[in-house]
């Protein structure tokens, strides 16, 4: 049993630390790009910050960074997303356990700092992983500290609906529009593919699946379908779908419609086969899986959160 | 008289090391006057049980203890004990400066305070329980009818109500100072929502990580189990015929400079932290929104004010309360610690007449005095009070956080003038007490050790039976000179040990 309101924090913290982390990830690969002068690597680098909210336009690289690092008023920024996991930290302090607080709190202070100190422009590798160093402490911490009851699900849930629904928006910018067959990719392509890859943490993994040889079609199958890789759409939804069903047995609310439409998206990325996907329209198939996600949020929250008090008055 | 040598002359296991020793200029700002010496005494001799601290601040370098002070002020900082500066809209967050050396007190010294803390709120629950049923007090004219009437913390909603067990206050914070004589007096009763004890608790644990070897050489009594003995406080207001009791604390939220005590007494206690969009009454019965639907609530440990408490019933722009609860509360469906309307009892005004009220009830002399006061609404002390404005304290009745005051001796004749114009207009809503010197303990300053004015406010919980966890908090005026202890008004704190002689 727990609070709705406390519930529903759990579930923000993850969230926008999951966000804060990707958009860290993000940055920090886009400015490699840039200072690589990888050919055509401008417009792989554009699709990055747009899939966090920002237009590249006429803004350099370093401003462009720094807006996705520390522009408060940037929803998808580390600054806000720290900011807001840390204010929602605040509001459930007595469920979360003190190392749990004490690291966000610390990542918040040193998030604040950075962006204070205001010359981070020279070592954006170094803010960025400084973040994405505090949010694995924090999850680790997390593990290892708090019991991995209800609240702990909450996390959990927060967690991979961010992780499936970024992947997968992510991949939205990359997928080509309408059919079309992407087996054989350019070298400029390329480029763009293995800064996707990165950007997801996900180029090692990749190679020791696939090797080397980086395609658009494996690529695509890898941060979708795989079974394995921890920041795979498919992987996430598998454990989505696993801890709301663990919430279920908590509550004594139905929470039938979450867990079924989770198991829904689990199912038809298990069964999926990506030259299907190619040879349809990829861009229709990750729009839909974007839309399903946040489908899982609302039904999450009128389950457990939002509900309406008539129907939970003692009869 | 304030030399270094003097100072330490009289110190005796230390006559030796301080020619050689460079760090005895640590104390070569410490000054007594008449206000009574935590550490020394008048002839400069060290109190025994400070010689153990006094050896340890000899041996330590000042680089150390500022090392120190700083992992305390960077402990406070990491763990979020904090409050919210109001009107800062870039949200800063301080501290609440914190002292290291603690303050000592004797298991002598405390067993008086304990047993005269005992005695005061046993007679204050009594004394709520009269006037809002018989008024018995009263009716024989022990304390005038029309203070208590006119008292603005007065709830009309409460005559009658039958408050389960007779406990009105379940939780105080008693505000005490120590007169030159070293007595200790209660200057101010908190039985409405008293914060702080947090900072207790906080401060004891920071103070082991600084001076951990201290601790081996003194008997400290742990202090750690008040969250226990809180929640069996709350225990024992659980309604007739519910067994297993859901318990709450109620906060503002997030907002509230106490939001930090908050959170840390609920997860002390293990119970959950609600805010009042949390809960909801129906038919007369308290819930809280839960993953698992509502589930029913029967003990709030509220640190919302009365006024907040409930739309319905008192300030209807509140956001804060539960629409309501009044009615639920009185239908006996569900407990609140304090009680609605206890605020009567901490009224300054009302204070007065805490030894008379002692006697009355329980036919005992107090065992802790009150500060001499003068109520304005009475002409004799008026016209007193009038003509002595620039060496008493006034205070506004309703007020507290160090708000509302005139210290005649630091005051000006423009601010003089206008508390002469206020006192004319509302008498009632004034009283004014002598300037006291409130005794003075060592603090660690930018220019070494210094004596620093000090109060203390023991946490005391009234339920099956009273306890007073041995300790408290003990505020600190850092400012030099300063009598306001208040941390909105330049205010500190330190750890405060009672030993197990």
């Amino acid at each position: 049993m727990l609070l709705s309101r406390v519930a529903d924090s759990l579930y923000w913290i993850s969230r926008y630390l999951e966000r804060a982390e990707h958009s860290a990830r993000l940055v920090a690969v886009a400015v490699d790009q840039g200072l690589g002068r990888a050919p055509f690597a401008g417009s792989a680098v554009e699709r990055l910050y747009q899939s966090i909210g920002l237009e590249s336009g006429s803004q350099d690289l370093s401003a462009l960074a720094g807006g996705a690092l520390f522009d408060l008023t940037n929803r998808n920024s580390v600054v806000s997303g720290v900011t807001a996991a840390r204010e929602n930290a605040r509001q459930v302090r007595e469920e979360i356990s003190t190392p749990m607080w004490e690291q966000l709190n610390a990542l918040f202070l040193r998030t604040k700092q950075m962006r204070e100190e205001g010359s981070w422009g020279a070592r954006i590798h170094h803010v960025s992983r400084t973040i994405i160093d505090g949010v694995r402490l924090f999850k680790g911490i997390t593990n290892g500290t708090m019991s991995h009851g209800e609240g702990w699900q909450y996390l959990q849930v927060g967690h991979y609906l961010e992780r499936s629904s970024a992947t997968a928006s992510l991949l939205t910018l990359f997928v080509p529009e309408g059919t079309g067959s992407m087996n054989m990719p350019e070298p400029r392509d390329q480029v763009e593919w293995v800064t996707l890859l990165e950007s997801c943490s996900a180029l090692e993994a990749y190679c020791r699946y696939y090797t080397a040889d980086v395609r658009a079609g494996r690529v695509t199958e890898f941060l979708l379908l795989n079974p394995e890789f921890p920041r795979s759409v498919r992987f996430s939804a598998v454990q989505l779908e696993g801890a709301l069903r663990q919430l279920a047995r908590y509550s004594t609310r139905t929470g039938g419609r979450a867990e079924r439409l989770a198991g829904r998206l689990r199912a038809s990325l298990e069964y999926a086969q990506v030259d299907e996907i190619l040879n349809d329209d990829p861009q229709a198939y990750l729009t839909n899986i974007s839309r399903q996600c946040s489908q899982i949020h609302s039904a999450v929250h009128q389950s457990y959160v939002s509900y309406s008090i008539e129907s939970a008055l003692p009869a | 008289m304030s030399s270094q040598g003097s100072s330490l002359k009289l110190v005796p296991p230390l006559q030796s090391a301080r020619s050689e020793h460079p760090v005895s200029a640590f104390f070569s700002h410490y000054m007594l006057d008449s206000a009574y010496d935590e550490m020394f005494d008048a002839e400069w001799r060290a109190r025994p049980h400070y010689r153990a601290l006094i050896e340890e601040l000899l041996v330590t370098s000042p680089e150390v203890l500022r090392q120190r002070q700083l992992e305390a002020d960077r402990a406070f900082i990491t763990q979020g004990i904090t409050f919210t500066v109001y009107g800062d809209d870039q949200g800063t967050e301080r501290i609440f400066p914190f002292d290291l050396l603690p303050r000592i007190l004797t298991g002598r010294e405390w067993d008086t305070l304990e047993r005269g803390l005992a005695q005061r709120l046993t007679a204050v629950n009594l004394f709520l329980k009269d006037i809002y049923h018989e008024g018995r007090i009263l009716s024989e004219g022990v304390v005038p009818p029309d203070l208590v009437y006119s008292c603005r913390h007065y709830r009309r909603e409460m005559r009658g109500v039958r408050v389960h067990k007779d406990i009105y206050v379940s939780i105080a914070g008693t505000d005490l100072i120590r007169l030159e004589d070293g007595q200790f007096v209660v200057l101010e009763d908190n039985l409405r929502v008293p914060s702080g004890v947090s900072y207790m608790l906080a401060n004891r644990e920071v103070t082991k990580r600084v001076f951990p070897g201290l601790f081996t050489r003194y008997n400290v009594k742990p202090i750690a189990h008040y969250g226990q003995s809180l929640l069996a406080t709350l225990r024992t207001l659980t309604p007739a015929n519910r067994a297993e009791p859901t318990i709450v604390v109620l906060t503002p939220g997030v907002g509230n400079s106490a939001y930090f005590e908050h959170a840390f007494l609920a997860r002390e206690m293990g119970v959950p932290l609600v805010e009042g969009r949390d809960l909801l009454v129906y038919d007369n019965v308290v819930y809280m929104r839960t993953t698992s639907g509502l589930r029913r609530v029967d003990v709030i440990y509220r640190r919302v004010d009365d006024d907040f408490l409930d739309p319905l019933a008192f300030r209807a722009d509140s956001y804060l309360g539960v629409a309501g609860l009044l009615n639920a509360y009185r239908a006996g469906q569900v407990s609140l610690a304090n009680a609605i309307g206890t605020g009567v009892a901490d009224d300054k005004a009302v204070y007065a007449y805490l030894p008379a009220i002692i006697k009355f009830y329980l036919s005992e002399e107090p065992i802790l005095s009150n500060v001499q006061t003068y109520l304005l609404d009475n002409p004799s002390d008026r016209s007193y009070v009038l003509d002595h404005l620039d060496s008493l304290v006034v205070k506004a009745v309703g007020e507290s956080g160090g708000y509302g005051m005139l210290i005649g001796p630091h005051s000006t004749r423009q601010q003089r003038e206008e508390f002469r114009a206020q006192i004319l207009a509302s008498p009632r809503n004034y009283i004014a007490q002598p300037t006291l010197a409130f005794s003075r303990a060592a603090c660690f300053m930018e220019t070494g050790i210094e004596p620093r004015h000090i109060d203390l406010r023991p946490y005391v919980l009234f339920g099956d039976r009273v306890t007073t966890v041995p300790g408290g908090l003990t505020r600190v005026a850092l400012r030099k000179g300063s009598l306001v202890v208040n941390s909105s008004q330049g205010g500190g704190s330190k750890d405060t040990w009672v030993l197990a002689d």
